[in-house]
């Protein structure tokens, strides 16, 4: 392909202790582009998102943003290049409202003296985070109540609202539907799917094989802390992607 | 979050579930159910003692006398918000306030300028102690308990080297007649009492309103996910203890002024009373949740208690097992509320909690 990832790593490896979690990763994704990262448990790939998102630091490897190397120290700098990650756990504080954690680092202050004092644009940031929910067709019933009253689908909404609202490069969505019922699941299909249309790399890891090539264009399958194959997601079948993963077709692929 | 307001309902916006406050959803929250035992105890003193308790010259005293108690709940109330807790605050105050005094003593004079000097180093050194616990607890990543245990010791043990554990009595006339027992001009509301007020606006304010206090409820709240969003976990946490300590600091030379002595052994429980007080008020233990106006009436129930069984006629010390009782249900009530909302009654209950936080894990 002749197009410049919007990100790439390059042979990125990370040790803890003995553990050799990342064993010179390589991974690609372009703007508007759904890519799976899939593997099996311990192959990397939580690790492997960490490193992109700037939460770990690398023993090795380069990391390239839109063509030009970068350093990821951490997490704000991920962001100020439009990387945005939804993790697992989901990362929201749960005392805190759904517009406060949408906007959490990255307040609205009112206009003037009173913004330099700290005092924060209350209503337009509820404002905003309501748009941002109605665009999702997410259900958040409450913008004042504490996430943490909520239920698992409504944290899910909040938090991937949160980072497709920011997100402008890539958005890493670290299992995304594992807790999820079957409409909520197709909702958050959905969006990854508007997602990409607006020109946004989305990365999707996932241990369900029928979502990932249902949504996916490319797939990449890591195993051992490195790539060990790509597919289209057209032209593959769940039996060869678990291959894969597993390492029954070693010697069948690149 | 835990302030007040209400949701304005917005036009343009999506119907938003916007609910006006029943007053069964006021009784929900622990500020409130605390303001009305409040209310309890003093309309029971002002039965058993008509002539006296309820009278302007008895609840002023009380005032005063929760004043120096109120200037350092705020800082604590911070603190226990961030799922923290300083011990050191009454070592603190000591310590603030012998070392004024002894540079107030060097300068000689009794004047405005030695006061000021005074109130700066008191400041400073409460300021100092705070920076050294913020660092420690962010940075060095010791508990706050041991931190704090620490300098309580640390911060104790100084002030009594610097006086040879002998206290100071001479404190300048100006800050004992203006803010020691004087009152603010042209009212007999106690200068202190003002003092201590507008702090608590001031830092109430900042707590309820301003981004430095939606940060401190983040970190408290879940830390991983405000450092992954960006908030400067480590700056806040000690810009935190920084506060706690300098209002320390201004209760050092609050005490000074007021006692007119370093009391050097009158704050031994001042730390577990201040605590007792926030924790009474609605804030929790484990973090995310805390109101400033709760710590207030959390250090008036001991006050109204010591006063009133002193007029009634029965032994003080019973104020002890009182609070120690009102203590022990308030955390028993907080915890109660919120193994409810992990068991899932949040969802149908959620109007009802929104002044307060729950926890989901």
């Amino acid at each position: 392909m002749t197009t410049i990832p919007v990100l790439e790593a390059r042979g990125l490896t990370r040790s803890f202790g003995n553990v050799r979690a990342l064993d010179g990763v390589d991974f690609d994704v372009n703007a508007g582009e759904v890519v799976a990262l899939i593997g099996d448990n311990g192959a990397g790939k939580s690790t492997l998102v960490k490193a992109l998102s700037g939460n770990l630091a690398l023993d090795s490897g380069k990391i390239l943003f839109s063509g030009g190397e970068v350093e990821l120290g951490s997490p704000s700098e991920a962001s100020r290049l439009g990387i945005e990650t939804v993790y697992q756990d989901l990362a929201l504080a749960p005392h805190l409202n759904a517009a406060q954690n949408m906007f959490l680092g990255r307040e609205i202050a009112k206009p003037g003296f009173q913004g330099r004092l700290g005092f924060m644009d209350n209503k337009t940031m509820r404002a905003k985070s309501r748009e941002a929910f109605d665009e999702l067709g997410a259900t958040v019933r409450s913008l004042s109540d504490p996430v943490g009253s909520m239920s698992g689908g409504q944290k899910q909404a909040i938090a991937i609202a949160r980072a497709v609202a920011w997100a402008k490069g890539v958005i890493f969505l670290d299992e995304p539907t594992a807790a999820l019922g079957v409409v909520q699941t197709r909702n958050v299909l959905e969006t990854i799917r508007r997602v990409r249309d607006k020109g946004v790399g989305v990365v999707f890891i996932s241990h369900s094989m029928p979502h990932v090539i249902d949504v996916a264009d490319r797939v990449q399958v890591l195993r051992l802390g490195r790539r060990v194959a790509t597919y289209e997601a057209k032209k593959t079948s769940v039996e060869e992607l678990v291959g894969a993963m597993t390492g029954a077709l070693d010697g069948a692929h690149s | 979050m835990t302030t007040t307001e209400a949701v304005p309902r917005t036009a343009g916006t999506a119907p938003e579930i916007s609910r006006a406050h029943t007053f069964k959803q006021i009784l929900q929250v622990q500020s409130f159910q605390i303001l009305l035992v409040l209310l309890v105890i003093f309309l029971a003193f002002s039965a058993l003692a008509p002539e006296v308790f309820p009278t302007w010259g008895n609840v002023r005293q009380i005032i005063q006398n929760v004043s120096i108690l109120g200037v350092l709940g705020i800082g604590m109330t911070f603190v226990i918000v961030t799922s923290g807790i300083d011990l050191s605050v009454g070592s603190n105050l000591v310590f603030s306030g012998v070392v004024a005094a002894k540079v107030m003593q060097a300068m000689g004079d009794s004047g405005w300028g030695t006061a000021i000097v005074g109130i700066l180093v008191a400041v400073g050194c409460g300021v100092g102690w705070g920076l050294l616990n913020g660092v420690l607890i962010a940075k060095a990543k010791v508990p706050p308990l041991i931190v704090t245990l620490g300098t309580l010791g640390g911060a104790l043990g100084l002030a009594q080297v610097i006086t040879g554990g002998v206290d100071i009595r001479e404190v300048p006339a100006v800050l004992q007649d203006t803010i020691g027992y004087g009152n603010v001009p042209g009212t007999t509301l106690p200068t202190i009492s003002l003092i201590a007020m507008v702090l608590i606006l001031i830092f109430g304010t900042v707590l309820h309103r301003t981004r430095f206090g939606l940060y401190t409820f983040a970190v408290g709240s879940n830390e991983e996910s405000a450092r992954r969003v960006g908030v400067k976990v480590d700056r806040q946490l000690i810009s935190i203890y920084v506060l706690s300590g300098g209002l320390a600091g201004v209760a050092g030379i609050l005490s000074l002024s007021q006692y007119g002595t370093t009391a050097i052994a009158g704050q031994s429980a001042t730390n577990l009373n201040v605590i007792a007080a926030v924790v009474i008020g609605g804030t929790s233990l484990f973090g995310g949740v805390g109101t400033i106006f709760g710590t207030v009436v959390g250090l008036f129930i001991p006050a109204v208690l010591q006063n009133g069984f002193v007029i009634v006629g029965i032994q003080p010390f019973w104020q002890q097992v009182a609070v120690g009782a009102v203590l022990v249900l308030a955390v028993y009530v907080d915890q109660r509320r919120r193994a409810a909302a992990a068991r899932g009654h949040a969802a149908q209950a959620d109007g009802k909690k929104k002044l307060f936080g729950l926890r989901s894990r």
